[in-house]
């Protein structure tokens, strides 16, 4: 066959878990965001901005683990034990900040403790999520088919940068969602937050950038080998065109476009990602094709993804559109 | 037995999926007792409906959030702790769970919004639509992840590769795998009773404090329908998921029945005794001659053989599956009388006045999420030792982890779920504890206000909804 299904189900997985950072950073964000709003009426409008659409964000997440474990179930098998730890502490995160939405309305008395765990869930979720990368990245023990290290091995000083990273990131297009769907004191209190966020993720994708090219010599050579430089080079480029228009359209107090701004820092630092690991599913050790699905599971899934991907782009697309516009003075229960 | 990291880890998965299970039980049937009422909603424009609707709606946000957190922990749980199955397993019943993801979670997830919140914006046939697409959301992944799960205890339609992973060789025979069918069928309906019976214990709680809240006769009433019709099916279709189970997987079958010799003529059916695995044999035993042949092989005198011709290393621990089953197959028969009790009142024109009916009901209330679990425990405990039934031990699935790792999240998880899901037990429960009445309040109204329209209608969240005799253009 004249197409590699590996490589449209990597595209496919890249997708997914671009499409999860994309739509669940902002919430997480607000979440990270949630101790610096005043409680009471900021806290739930922040929270209602997001309810309707928190549960179809985190479902991408649901796709990103099961199609890897689906199209590639060695890179499964040998990465989760490996990030054992930080995956645990992602879930256990995920659960607090999960059923807050729905706790926080039905009590009085314990409401702030539900803030508290939106916040710390959050937070530990973003948090996990970067170390994560980060222990992927730095590289993982291999022996036969299964993960030969300790399990330890994830923490690092690189894993922690990579976490602190992800939480400023998350931050980031948190402040500026919230810029976008809210008005007045709340709007202006996520503005002045996106103003200190904006240079503090710049910062961070500087830190990470930098000491990538130093944990092995491949990283390096991917990315300064003459002639595919000319290529790598645009990336640093693009994040510096992204970062400059995100700072304009800030001064220029717009709404929308310091958001979409925001999430192009995030595409284009995906994509610097994607230079970095390509073609390795288990960086240095274990190529795609070498943890990729037999082709008859990889095509099975692909007819279903081609048919139902985009159907569910589409009633997404119609729940956001449902809830558009700015979030209403009224509490939602 | 010393606790290792695969006795954690197998602790571990236990311990998450069933925690997880108890909620999907309820939220598949709530989905569709939900669709039902607005339904009729629709169909009347009876307020009664649309209060019940509401009244159910915030219960359904509570124990979906909790759904979809300890699902969400399931789904990593496949990598983390068994990685050595992912690998294997992975090729076959990967696709299926992509499937459940791409089918199933996005459509719920998608239309949860809009069913909770969106009621005042998207106009009532839009919102009935997005309730229906929940309910098929919930039905979607059940769908799935019970052929995965059934393909774990009847494998077909596999080949094995150079590496030793399970690969395709046939699609329509992994999903509808011999004991798919019956699996599906009886987990639904288990969802359904399970559902019925907790509508039915609230509206006799409320009968019983006050026997003519229209609420809660609407709900007891509908519940007793409910039970009446699916408890005697259930037991039907369990009786043909067990005579299905003794063709796939005999040692399963021999573990509930307790029968550790073989019957060469006519095996009896043991009510009860203590099990012991170690000496082989039932200790007390209150037995039936020959009903076990009979119920099994619809033949008093039929040959039933027994664990005496598995191997040791082979069985099941036949005491939890023994003790499950009897757990699983006493509560569907209280199910049955429960059913049948409501039908005598209500020939009898004394649905909402028979007290004791009200305090059985009650009773039963918590019934369905036992039976669940018990037939659960049944079907995975007599599973063992394999994951993969016949061909890949749960000892060689586990991945390779330090015991202190799964020792730390298996305790990080029990701490976690029964603060955070007590938590949310005990908000259902007062949600419940209110009886329902005119004017429900809804989970939200309208969390967002949409440019250009006027929000003069969100002013208090617990107002009324415009019901179908007021007004009938969207608002
Ligand atoms: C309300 C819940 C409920 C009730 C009343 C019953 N069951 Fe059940 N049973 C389940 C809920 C359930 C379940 C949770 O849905 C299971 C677990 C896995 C499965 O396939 O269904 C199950 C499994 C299960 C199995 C194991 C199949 C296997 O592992 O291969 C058998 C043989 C039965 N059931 C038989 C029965 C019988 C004869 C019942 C009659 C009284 C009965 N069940 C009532
Ligand atoms: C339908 C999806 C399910 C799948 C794919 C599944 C799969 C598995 C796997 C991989 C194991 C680990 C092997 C082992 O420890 O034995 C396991 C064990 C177990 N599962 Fe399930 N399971 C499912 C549903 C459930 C549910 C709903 C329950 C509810 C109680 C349950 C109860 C258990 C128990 C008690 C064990 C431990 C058995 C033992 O260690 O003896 N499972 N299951
Ligand atoms: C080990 C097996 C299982 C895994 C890995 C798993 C995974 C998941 C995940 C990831 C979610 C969250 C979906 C979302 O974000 O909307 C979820 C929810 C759900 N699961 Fe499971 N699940 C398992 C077992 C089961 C079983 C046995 C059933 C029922 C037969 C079931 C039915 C559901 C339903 C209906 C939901 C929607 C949420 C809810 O109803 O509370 N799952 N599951």
């Amino acid at each position: 066959m004249s197409v590699d299904l590996t490589l449209v189900w990597a595209g496919l997985l890249a997708f997914a878990v671009f499409a999860y950072i994309v739509m669940d950073g902002f919430d997480l964000g607000v979440g990270i965001l949630f101790p610096t709003l005043k409680a009471g009426d900021q806290r739930d409008k922040a929270m209602n901005s997001i309810a309707p659409v928190w549960d179809g964000n985190e479902t991408w997440l649901i796709l990103g683990g099961g199609g890897l474990f689906a199209a590639f179930p060695l890179a499964y098998a040998v990465l989760m034990p490996a990030v054992y730890t930080p995956i645990i502490a992602m879930l256990l995160g995920l659960v607090f900040r999960g059923v807050a939405f729905e706790y926080r309305w039905r009590t009085v008395r314990a409401k702030p403790v539900w803030d508290v765990a939106f916040f710390g869930g959050s937070l530990l979720a973003a948090f996990s999520q970067g170390v994560t990368l980060g222990a992927i990245l730095q590289g993982v023990e291999v022996s036969g088919r299964a993960y030969g290290g300790g399990w330890w091995d994830w923490l690092s000083p690189f894993s922690l940068l990579t976490g602190a990273a992800v939480v400023v990131g998350y931050a980031l297009l948190g402040a500026t969602w919230l810029n976008m769907k809210t008005e007045g004191a709340l709007q202006a209190h996520a503005r002045a937050q996106a103003w200190k966020l904006g240079p503090a993720t710049l910062l961070m994708i500087g830190a990470v950038s930098l000491a990538t090219p130093f944990l092995d010599g491949e990283y390096a050579r991917r990315w300064f080998d003459w002639p595919g430089v000319l290529l790598t080079a645009q990336v640093p480029l693009l994040v510096l065109i992204v970062a400059a228009a995100f700072f304009w359209t800030m001064r220029q107090k717009r709404e929308v476009w310091p958001f979409l701004l925001s999430l192009g820092l995030f595409a284009v630092t995906f994509a610097g990602l994607g230079v970095s690991v390509f073609p390795y599913a288990v960086p240095d050790e274990i190529t795609l094709w070498q943890a990729a699905a037999p082709a008859s599971s990889q095509l099975f899934m692909l007819v279903g993804a081609l048919i139902l991907i985009p159907i569910i782009l589409a009633y997404t697309a119609y729940a956001y559109w449902v809830f558009r516009g700015k979030v209403g003075d009224d509490g939602y229960h | 037995m010393e606790l290792d990291a695969l006795i954690l880890a197998r602790m571990q998965f236990a311990f998450t999926v069933a925690f997880h299970i108890v909620f999907p039980a309820f939220s598949i049937g709530l989905a569709s007792y939900l669709a039902v009422l607005e339904a009729l909603w629709l169909k009347t424009g009876r307020d009664l409906y649309l209060n019940l609707f509401k009244y159910w709606l915030k219960i359904f946000a509570v124990a979906f959030g909790m759904g979809v957190v300890s699902g969400l922990v399931m789904s990593y749980q496949f990598g983390t702790n068994w990685s050595v199955f992912s690998d294997k397993a992975g090729p076959v019943i990967g696709p299926l769970m992509a499937y459940e993801v791409l089918s199933a979670f996005f459509l719920e997830a998608g239309f949860l919004g809009v069913m909770l919140f969106g009621l005042n914006r998207v106009g009532k046939k839009l919102h009935f639509l997005a309730t229906l697409m929940v309910a098929i959301g919930t039905f979607a992944s059940a769908f799935w992840i019970l052929s995965v799960n059934s393909w774990m205890q009847t494998p077909q339609g596999y080949a094995i590769n150079e590496v030793g992973q399970f690969v395709p060789a046939d699609w329509f025979k992994i999903v509808f795998n011999p004991s798919f069918p019956y699996r599906l069928a009886h987990m639904l309906l288990a969802a359904y009773l399970t559902t019925g019976l907790v509508v039915g214990a609230v509206g006799a709680w409320h009968l019983i404090k006050e026997r003519t809240n229209k609420g809660a006769r609407k709900m007891f009433a509908m519940a007793m329908g409910m039970i009446l019709v699916a408890a005697p099916v259930q037991i039907f279709i369990g009786d043909m998921h067990g005579l299905n189970t003794l063709e796939h997987q005999p040692a399963k079958v021999m573990a509930m029945e307790g029968h550790f010799e073989s019957h060469p003529d006519g095996a009896p059916l043991i009510l009860f005794g203590i099990p012991d695995r170690d000496a082989a044999t039932v200790h007390g035993a209150v037995e039936i001659p020959k009903l076990s042949s009979l119920i099994l092989k619809h033949d008093p005198n039929a040959p039933l053989a027994g664990l005496d011709t598995i191997a040791r290393a082979d069985w099941p621990p036949v005491e939890i599956v023994f003790w499950s089953f009897r757990v699983m197959v006493g509560l569907g028969m209280a199910m049955l009388l429960l059913g049948l009790w409501g039908l005598y009142a209500r020939l009898r024109k004394r649905l909402y006045d028979a007290p004791w009916l009200h305090r059985f009901a009650l009773v039963m209330g918590p019934m369905g999420f036992v039976a669940v679990l018990a037939g659960w425990i049944t079907t995975e405990v007599g599973r063992q030792p394999w994951t993969v039934y016949g061909l890949l031990r749960t000892a060689d699935s586990a991945a390779p982890l330090a015991a202190p790792a799964v020792a730390t999240s298996l305790a990080a998880f029990a701490v976690v779920y029964f603060t955070v899901f007590g938590a949310g037990v005990f908000y259902i429960l007062r949600l419940m504890s209110h009886a329902p009445h005119r004017d429900e309040p809804g989970v939200a109204e309208t969390p967002i206000r949409t440019a250009g329209i006027t929000p003069a209608p969100a002013i208090d969240p617990d107002r009324p909804i415009p019901t179908g005799e007021e007004t009938d253009h969207e608002r």
